[in-house]
């Protein structure tokens, strides 16, 4: 077997008194696209955050290609992990074609010097750069936009927005947290056909969704985490019929509920 | 109304001097929302500095106006950077995640530091000192209004520097970076921008640009003393908040117009240039009150 992509092994990590990850491993085959779900509080978003260097985790290691990967999110940007938000964290006052060009900082070369003489190095680089933002800006389907002020965009399209920031970054791996959170049917329907697409151009995806359907039509396999513990792992099919998530999703005993939903807002509380 | 005039004139000047530092200001409180009480002395310190890169050259050398001027621009400059990249690496990156307070008061503390360290090498600092007569002599004549060649060049290299920042900011890698951190600084850094060269980079373009205020400051007015940092600073750190902390074009407008009210109300208000002060701060009151994020500075957003 070769060498997965992106590999989680054991990674905990520890707020206070509060553990928020238990030991959780993960593995992406490169090509793949992996659901991560759980409920609210259950842990995702941190461990999104270990794997692009927000958090270092208190044990256990990530791995990119074999590599482990460094502790600081431009590091891990440059070894090739890319991400998006939950909450979606665009420039706000840059435009659209600006908020892709940041993206491609990591990967030209212009010092702070070549830049202040606009020489041709520096202009056949700020040309590649701008080339490229159009072009993964067509890719995710945002046209004639590229000069409006990212907050000024409908939600949905800031989320493509950010996506296409993602991938300028030129990433191995793209990290999706809730893509289509607050979106409508089609355009839940337009993610899973880009993500798709995404994977077609040899990126491997990790998605964080709440909306089982998606997650299930998208994902070659999933990984459930449950209050800091992966759960189950395994195919849509498997992980559908597993008891303990129809537990954790269509509920258990009312006293039990009570206690997650006490813990989940705690968790909730600590990572805030 | 030649007086007038001529104030207008001498207003355009100063507001020149003002902007130059009032950019370093405005850029370091939009990356790193940290006011740089310190800022006016690294102006102050490159006056000293060019003075005494002129005093260190050969007396041929000195008699060259085109050769000792740029030297001295030289000088000046290498100190005020070094000066800002050292506070910045020693006094503030330490303290980047401190409350807010925690950098503010050692940014009183760098400016009292650097004041004294100026004193170590000249003990008579506190009192004027004459600076090099290596600028442009004579004056530009039109009408009844004269305005020195230092002048002139004083406000071509202000309004120069300043197009060239904006152009910088708005149109290259690195300034798009710098946006980008000031704008979300954790964002920025997963898209592979380095937060510290960012940051450190702000603090030498600020440097560069007090750097060039300082040299110029000596030939506008031929004497510098200790205190002209402090009090252009001021001078800066007001017009940066009346333009909106973190606009480059607000700082350069708020320059100009605290240069012009200092002038026009220095001659024509009552307590005359004694009292010139009091109208700068009347004029950044009323804006505050009925702006508070200045001229041209962006209301202050809530976060996610």
């Amino acid at each position: 077997m070769s060498t997965p992509v992106l590999e989680a092994r054991d990674v905990s990590m520890v707020f206070g008194g509060l553990k928020a990850l238990k030991g959780v491993t993960l593995t992406l085959e490169e090509g793949k696209i992996v659901g991560l779900i759980g409920p609210n509080g259950a842990g995702k978003t941190t461990f999104f955050n270990c794997l692009t260097g927000l958090y270092t985790p208190t044990t256990g290691q990530v791995l990119l290609k074999g590599n482990v990967l460094p502790g600081d999110p431009a590091k891990v940007t440059d070894a090739g992990v890319a991400r998006t938000f939950q909450n979606i964290r665009l420039f706000p006052s840059m435009t659209v074609l600006e908020n892709v060009m940041v993206g491609r900082h990591v990967r030209m070369k212009q010092g702070p010097l070549a830049s202040l003489f606009h020489g041709p190095a520096y202009q056949r680089g700020e040309k590649a750069a701008r080339e490229r933002s159009r072009e993964l800006l067509a890719f995710v389907g945002l046209n004639g936009v590229e000069d409006e002020l990212s907050r000024n965009l409908p939600y949905g399209d800031q989320r493509r927005l950010e996506i296409a920031r993602a991938l300028a970054t030129d990433p191995a791996v793209l990290l999706l947290d809730e893509p289509t959170a607050g979106m409508n049917p089609q355009e839940t329907e337009a993610t899973q056909q880009l993500i798709f697409r995404i994977r077609e151009t040899g990126v491997s995806v990790v998605v964080i969704e709440h909306d089982i359907k998606f997650i299930f039509g998208l994902c070659d396999s999933v990984s459930v985490l449950v209050q800091g513990e992966l759960l189950v792992e395994g195919s849509p099919e498997v992980v559908r019929a597993d008891p303990r998530v129809v537990e954790a999703y269509l509920g258990k005993p009312p006293e039990e509920v009570q206690h997650d939903v006490e813990a989940a807002a705690a968790a909730e509380e600590e990572q805030a | 109304m030649s007086v007038l005039l001529q104030q207008l004139a001498n207003g355009v000047v100063q507001g020149a001097l003002i902007a130059l530092i009032a950019l370093g200001y405005t850029m370091v409180y939009g990356i790193i929302q940290l006011i740089n009480f310190a800022h006016g002395e690294v102006f102050m310190v490159a006056s000293y500095g060019g003075l005494a890169t002129f005093t260190l050259l050969p007396d041929d050398l000195k008699k060259s106006p085109a050769v000792a001027l740029p030297l001295m621009f030289v000088g000046g400059i290498v100190v005020a950077v070094v000066v800002a990249v050292i506070m910045e690496r020693f006094a503030y990156r330490p303290l980047r995640n401190a409350p807010r307070l925690a950098p503010l008061i050692t940014a009183l503390g760098v400016s009292v530091f650097l004041q004294e360290a100026v004193r170590v090498f000249y003990p008579n600092a506190k009192s004027n000192l004459p600076y090099p007569k290596v600028f442009p002599e004579g004056n530009l004549t039109i009408g009844s209004v004269n305005i020195s060649w230092t002048g002139i060049m004083l406000v071509v290299l202000s309004v120069g520097l300043a197009v060239i920042l904006q152009t910088y900011i708005n149109r290259s890698r690195m300034g798009r970076a710098m946006r980008a951190t000031a704008q979300d600084p954790d964002t920025a850094k997963l898209m592979g921008v380095n937060p510290d060269r960012v940051i450190v980079l702000t603090f030498i373009i600020g440097a560069v640009l007090a750097g060039v205020a300082g040299i110029m400051f000596g030939g506008y007015l031929n004497n510098i003393n200790i205190d002209m940092g402090f009090q252009n600073g001021i001078f800066a750190f007001t017009a940066a908040v009346l333009g909106g902390v973190g606009s480059i074009r607000g700082a350069v407008i708020g320059a100009f117009i605290i240069g012009l009210i200092k002038t026009v109300a220095g001659q024509y208000m009552p307590g005359g240039t004694q009292y010139d002060y009091v109208w700068i701060f009347v004029v950044l009151i009323l804006v505050l009150v009925f702006r508070p994020q200045g001229l041209f500075g962006e209301p202050e957003r809530v976060r996610a």
